[in-house]
Order: C-alpha cells, then structure tokens, then sequence
C-alpha cells in the first residue's frame, strides 16, 4: 500500500516525440511506491511501456489533419491503486473488437492493446461529448 | 535514430544506439531495415544492446524486418537483448519468431537460410 497521493494531469501535443516523457512518469512513479514488493523494475517498464502505448494510441487515433490536437494524460495513484486516463478527441474504438495478436502467424500492429491489458487489471474505452478515454487501473 | 550500419562478409550488423524505441522512431528503424534488403543484404543482425525499452511499434519494425528479409532468403537475428526489452518478445512470443543469441560473434555463426 502506498502511503501518499500522487496525481498528476498531463496535456502534450499530440505528437509522438513526447511518448519517452510520458512514459518516463510511469518510471518515476514506480519508483515511488514505498511499500511495493514486487519486481520494482519489471512494474517500472510495465507502466512505462502501458503509458507509451496508450498515448500512442491515442496520437493514431486523432483527428485527421488536426495538428493543433492534443492528448490529455491523467495518472492517480491513491492507497494501492494506479489510475490512467488518456483522452482523445478522435472517432474513437471499439476496445472489445480489437482480436488478441495472432501468435502462430504474427502481425506487425496490433499488440499495443494486447499489452495493455495483459499488464493491467482493468482496461476500459468510452465515448464521451467531446473526447474518448481509455481508462487503465492497476491494483498495486 | 540512432543506427551504426556496418558490413561483416556475408551480414549486415545494425546497431541500435538509442535507448528507447517506441512509435516515434520505430517507423526509421523500419525503414532501414527494409533499405538494407531492398539493396540485397537479407542477412541482418540487429543488435540491440543500448536499447532499454522498447514497445509494440518497435516490434513490429523488426518483425516487418525479419519477414522482409525471409522473403529474400535472408535472415533477421536478434543480439544482446536485455532482460525487460526480452521479456517484451516473450510476451508476444515473438521469442519463438526471432533468433536471438547473446552476442554478434555466436550470430555470425548462424546460417543464413535458403535453398537446402
């Protein structure tokens, strides 16, 4: 169990040269659990690789042609539970269509989702008015 | 990115110098890997020994290598991968795709493969 709360909000362009920022803060955060027994280092690529995915994900799914469009990362991290929300404002997905990775005869995308939640305990992707989320919880 | 591209006899050894490779550089990686067998050199190692992290686009890259390179009885092996950027491929079983060996030289001593 973590002893302090940790939140942070995050909005980059959505570009892609800011994925190692982002993913550095899922790093630095599993460096901070101070109660955490597990692989600290298996758990610091986990966060970092979910981190990258997610906001790569949200990067491919954006508005076309809309430069100016950003992504919105939120991280929580309360008691023994990891929050992420990444939000973006394109046409959004149907997360429980994306078919598991094929690994007999494997493709060259299609793994980033498989990752995500193969990592994390929960992994959900909604419609909002004006945005998508895809919500991740990791119980630490 | 960051690519040191050098000639050994019959391989080409590519080394990757970047610590990450994600979705922002993976599409060069690609790119070069392609390049290189495109130019008739399919038998390509890739050593990946500074590399820290690496996500589903990077694997893509070399599995989009690893292929091309079949196509063109060449052969696409893996070197000096560590421990978490490893623990990637056997993720996605791409460990049961690739040959990977702990260093260049136990590379060179595989065969490219090709017609009996």
């Amino acid at each position: 169990m973590t002893a302090s709360i940790i939140q942070l909000d995050v909005i980059i362009p959505n570009q892609t040269r800011y994925l190692d920022f982002i993913g550095s803060l899922g790093e630095r955060l599993a460096r901070e659990l101070k109660h955490y027994h597990g692989d600290r280092e298996a758990l610091a690529y986990h966060l970092n690789l979910v981190l990258t995915e997610a906001t790569a994900n949200a990067i491919k799914h954006r508005v076309p042609g809309n430069l100016e469009d950003t992504v919105r990362v939120f991280i929580l991290l309360e008691h023994n539970q990891l929050t992420i929300k990444v939000y973006d404002h394109g046409q959004g997905f149907d997360l429980e269509s994306v078919p598991l990775p094929d690994f007999d005869h494997p493709k060259e995308s299609g793994m980033g989702i498989f990752l995500i939640k193969t990592l994390m305990d929960s992994v959900t992707y909604k419609k909002q008015e004006h945005c998508n989320v895809l919500e991740i919880i990791k119980r630490l | 990115m960051k690519l040191h591209l050098k000639k050994l006899s019959a391989h080409t050894l590519i080394t990757v110098l970047e610590e990450r490779i994600d979705a922002h550089n993976s599409n060069e990686l690609k790119s070069v890997l392609l390049q290189s067998i495109a130019q008739g050199n399919a038998c390509i190692i890739v050593q990946l020994e500074t590399v820290r992290f690496i996500d589903s686009s990077g694997l893509g890259a070399l599995l989009s290598g690893y292929k091309n390179a079949a196509a063109q009885n060449g052969k696409l092996v893996l070197t000096n991968i560590q421990q978490q950027v490893l623990s990637m491929f056997e993720l996605t079983r791409l460990n049961r795709v690739f040959e990977i060996y702990p260093d260049v030289n136990e590379a060179l001593g595989s065969k490219p493969e090709g017609p009996p």
